[in-house]
C-alpha cells in the first residue's frame, strides 16, 4: 500500500509529505503511547495517533516511519508538521476514529506486522 | 568509513520537553551519514531516545556522551542529576512506572523505556544513587 492509498481509504487531509506520496507503507500501528510504538519495530511502518506533540514525530524519526495519521479529526501545531516536513515524514488529518481508522487499513490489507498477533 | 572514533558530547535540556530527542536525531543523522547500517542507526536512535526522554522526564536533563568507533560499534552515556532510582529491579520490569499523569497525556510514563532501552541495546548497565542522579550506559555492537 502507498502513502497515497493510504490517504484516500482515510479519506485525510495530507498536511504536509506530498514527496512521499508514493512511498510503500507495510505495516501499521496505532497508539497514543509512544513508547509502545517504540517497542515494536517495523519497517516501512505508518503511525495512527490522537497525540498531538513534537515528539510523535521524533517518534515517528527515530523508527524511520514514513507516515504519521492524526485521528478523531485533530491537527497539531504548525511546529508539528514543520518537524515532519524537515524529515521527509508525510502527515495527514483523518476525522475518523482510532478504532475505525485502524479497521479501516486492516481491511484494505495493511497488518501489524507483529508475530504476536499472528501475521 | 574513516576508522577514527568519534566522540560527541550532548546537552539535554531539562525544561523543554518539545526539544527532547534533538540529540537522539543529532546522532541518528551522524550514524546514517557514516554510513552505519539501517539496523544499526535504529537500534542506536531508539536506545538513546527513550534514555533522552528518561532524562528530561524524570532526571531534570543532563549530559550525553556517545563514542562512535567504525570497529567496535557506538557507546552511550547517558548522565542525569536528578531523583535517582530506588529499585532498579523493579524499574526495569515492563509496564512499572513512577511518571505522573502529567508525563502519560504526553504519551510516555508507560513503564516501557527502560526494557526498551534494554532491548535494543546489546550491553546496558544502570548506576544509580538516590538524591545524586543515575548514569545509563549501553552499547550497540556492529553485528
Amino acid at each position: 500500500m502507498t502513502v497515497r492509498e493510504v490517504q484516500k481509504i482515510l479519506n485525510a487531509t495530507l498536511l504536509c509529505g506530498e514527496d512521499a506520496l508514493d512511498a510503500q507503507v507495510r505495516t501499521s500501528c496505532g497508539s497514543d503511547m509512544m513508547s509502545d510504538v517504540l517497542a515494536f519495530v517495523k519497517d516501512q511502518s505508518v503511525l495512527l495517533t490522537g497525540l498531538l506533540n513534537s515528539q510523535v514525530v521524533r517518534t515517528a524519526e527515530m523508527m524511520d516511519m514514513v507516515c504519521i495519521v492524526f485521528v478523531r479529526g485533530k491537527t497539531p501545531d504548525q511546529s508539528v508538521v514543520d518537524l515532519a516536513k524537515a524529515r521527509g515524514i508525510a502527515v495527514m488529518a483523518t476525522r475518523y476514529r482510532m478504532f475505525t481508522a485502524c479497521g479501516l487499513l486492516y481491511e484494505q490489507g495493511l497488518k501489524g506486522g507483529c508475530e504476536s498477533d499472528g501475521e | 568509513m574513516a576508522n577514527d572514533t568519534i566522540k560527541l558530547e550532548l546537552e539535554v535540556p531539562g525544561d523543554d520537553f518539545t526539544r527532547a530527542g534533538e540529540a537522539s536525531s543529532t546522532v541518528k543523522g551522524m550514524l546514517k551519514k557514516l554510513g552505519f547500517s539501517p539496523n544499526v542507526v535504529r537500534k542506536v536512535a531508539i536506545a538513546m531516545y527513550e534514555g533522552e526522554i528518561n532524562m528530561v522526564i524524570h532526571g531534570g536533563g543532563g549530559q550525553i556522551t556517545v563514542e562512535i568507533s567504525p570497529e567496535s560499534g557506538v557507546s552511550m552515556s547517558l548522565v542525569d542529576h536528578g531523583p535517582g532510582i530506588p529499585n532498579i529491579e523493579l524499574a526495569m520490569q515492563e509496564g512499572w512506572s513512577t511518571a505522573p499523569d502529567s508525563v502519560r497525556n504526553l504519551g510516555f510514563g508507560a513503564g516501557m523505556g527502560l526494557p526498551n532501552m534494554k532491548k535494543y541495546s546489546d550491553e546496558m548497565e544502570i548506576l544509580s544513587e538516590v538524591g545524586v542522579g543515575t548514569t545509563v550506559n549501553m552499547k550497540v555492537h556492529l553485528a
